[in-house]
């Protein structure tokens, strides 16, 4: 019951958090929409449709993985002000409090994901310019696909914030890791046309199934370019990241607090 | 015979191979203000977390109210409230949000949660500013808020890590005003910890940590008799030589306490004009006072209370020898 509590206190906290911070919500909306409309008009006329479906214009064939680089970048937003909550006050009260470390992870992560689903969905509104019909299937495929995700990324930046001294390291940390995931996850280019050993490592990479089950529900389980498995392979091997990492995160936050 | 509030057993703790605390044996009865002194460094924040249950001694059992802080933490949480060094408040929240969010982590809600919140916030007069976010707060209101935070589930221990730290004495003096009337009211234990001898004076006693041990522990005044009742102190280029030369000459007792050196004769305004005639060149200055709890403190830890490591380091390298 007190665990509950506690996961609502913090959801909570998270959202009144962002919507107080007008450039977090710049920066994790901004940037992969500048990102999309970029890449997407840079490369409209180069860009070869996979497996020569219709509708191939790389904008389309973008937006999926937009979705998955908001969810990226919210979650790490959300997580990085825990390294220096963690050893400055406002965490070391929720420690000290006789409330479970668990919920503290549930209540972060609930918080981080929240933000990064409604996030991403925004970027539906622009399904009319792309030329793509979800339908309420696919849409109810994109928020699972968005929910799990964003609760692996959060799950996954709370677990490395947990272990950083600094911002700084966290970043970097960020910036060696979870980008690469994104590069490698089929968002940028088709997996056919990568290279074999590319290919190998895009099918070993979790996000490539958040990507490929978006492109399911953005395509209505259709016809949909540049998948790599099914949509209900997509959909547990996403589950199963998310799980994973909130398996880690919580390992992580049990253990000891301080070095000793 | 109920247990102390606060039951610290032969604790040892050590970050890696450095041991930050030795040997610390101390007990605080339940109600008392009990003021813990030390230099930056001393052990003093690791004692608190070892009370506060953030991690476990290396060895050694911490108590509080009977409870064991590694095996019981969780009924020991229930127990206690904490104000550190830095707040526990989030900044993009308003007071009276962080004070809703605390309640959540100790199961406080609804109307118990709301009453409680407005009596804290009027007493320690932050109530004008519950809708402000705290980013918004000077320094002596924040640690307002923030004790208002630590007592918002009545703690029957108050752990104060320095929480009057950066403050100015205006604010120090409100900040201490709220806590006494509220230990009045609420009969709350204070363990505190601090390097600042007025606040040590308040306490009903105070333990002196240096270099992680504990090197005194008593009441104020016990431990400030300890030293004698009027001596004559004085200042000097090198205190060390001039020691020497009293013992040497006259052959009462006679020490080093900090910068100072401290001589006890029997009739101290006597013996200070024979000592100005034979030694008044390697005098800078004299006093004839009783010992003070600063006195205490650098008779005990070697240091003045505000010096840091780095400091006296430094100070021995410039030694008068």
């Amino acid at each position: 019951m007190s665990a509950l509590r506690t996961i609502g206190a913090l959801t909570a906290r998270e959202m009144l958090k962002f919507v107080r911070d007008r450039s977090r919500v710049l920066g994790a909306l901004a940037q992969p929409l500048a990102l999309w409309v970029l890449l997407g008009l840079g490369f409209q006329n180069t860009f070869q449709p996979p497996q020569g479906s219709m509708g191939g214009s790389y904008v389309a064939f973008l937006l999926p993985g937009i979705l998955a680089l908001v969810l990226l970048f919210t979650a790490i937003f959300s997580t990085i002000s825990i390294v220096e909550e963690r050893t400055s006050g406002f965490l070391q009260a929720v420690l000290v409090a006789p409330t479970p470390r668990t919920a503290l992870v549930f209540g972060t992560a609930l918080g981080g994901t929240l933000l990064a689903t409604v996030q991403a969905l925004l970027f539906l509104g622009a399904l009319p310019l792309v030329d793509l019909a979800p339908g309420v299937a696919g849409v109810g495929m994109i928020v699972a696909v968005c929910f799990l995700t964003g609760l692996a990324f959060t799950a996954l930046g709370f677990a490395i914030a947990w272990r950083m001294d600094t911002t700084r390291g966290f970043h970097a940390i960020m910036n060696l890791f979870l980008l690469p995931l994104w590069f490698l996850s089929g968002a940028m280019f088709p997996i056919d046309g990568a290279a074999p050993v590319l290919r190998v490592v895009m099918w070993a990479n979790p996000v490539s199934y958040a990507v490929s089950g978006l492109r399911h529900g953005f395509h209505g389980f259709t016809n949909t370019p540049g998948a790599l498995a099914g949509p209900g392979v997509c959909l547990a091997v996403t589950g199963a990241f998310a799980v994973l990492m909130t398996g880690l995160a919580v390992w992580q936050v049990r253990r000891p607090f301080f070095q000793t | 015979m109920p247990a102390p509030a606060v039951d610290i057993q032969k604790v040892t703790h050590r970050y890696g191979s450095h041991p930050a605390l030795r040997d610390v044996t101390l007990q605080v009865d339940a109600g008392a203000l009990y003021g813990l002194l030390g230099p930056n460094g001393s052990g003093k924040t690791t004692l608190f977390r070892i009370l506060s249950t953030l991690m476990p001694p290396s060895e050694g059992h911490a108590q509080v109210f009977g409870l064991d802080t590694a095996q019981e933490s969780g009924a020991v949480r229930r127990r206690i409230g904490t104000v550190f060094q830095e707040e526990a408040l989030d900044e993009a929240l308003t007071v009276r949000e962080n004070l809703r969010f605390q309640g959540a982590l100790y199961g406080l809600h609804g109307a118990e949660r709301r009453e409680r919140t407005e009596v804290l916030l009027r007493r320690l007069d932050v109530a004008d500013r519950a809708t402000d976010p705290v980013a918004d707060l000077s320094g002596g209101l924040r640690r307002r808020v923030d004790l208002a935070r630590g007592l918002l589930h009545r703690p029957d221990l108050l752990l104060l890590d320095e929480p009057t730290s950066g403050l100015d004495p205006a604010a120090r003096r409100t900040f201490w005003a709220a806590v006494q009337q509220l230990r009045a009211e609420e009969g709350t234990t204070l363990l505190l910890a601090t390097h600042l001898m007025d606040e040590a004076e308040r306490c009903d006693r105070v333990g002196i940590l240096s270099d992680g041990v504990l090197v005194a522990d008593g009441m104020p005044d016990t431990l400030k008799a300890d030293l004698g009742d009027e001596t004559i102190w004085l200042e000097a280029e090198a205190p060390t030589s001039l020691r020497d030369r009293i013992e040497a000459q006259f052959g009462v007792p006679t020490r080093i306490v900090g910068a100072t050196v401290q001589v006890a004769p029997a009739d101290p305004p006597t013996f200070l004009s024979s000592l100005y005639e034979a030694l008044g060149d390697h005098i800078r200055s004299a006093t004839i006072r009783t010992p003070t709890l600063e006195d205490v403190f650098m008779v005990h830890a070697g240091v003045s209370p505000t010096d840091s490591r780095e400091r006296v380091l430094t100070r021995g390298d410039m030694s008068d020898e």
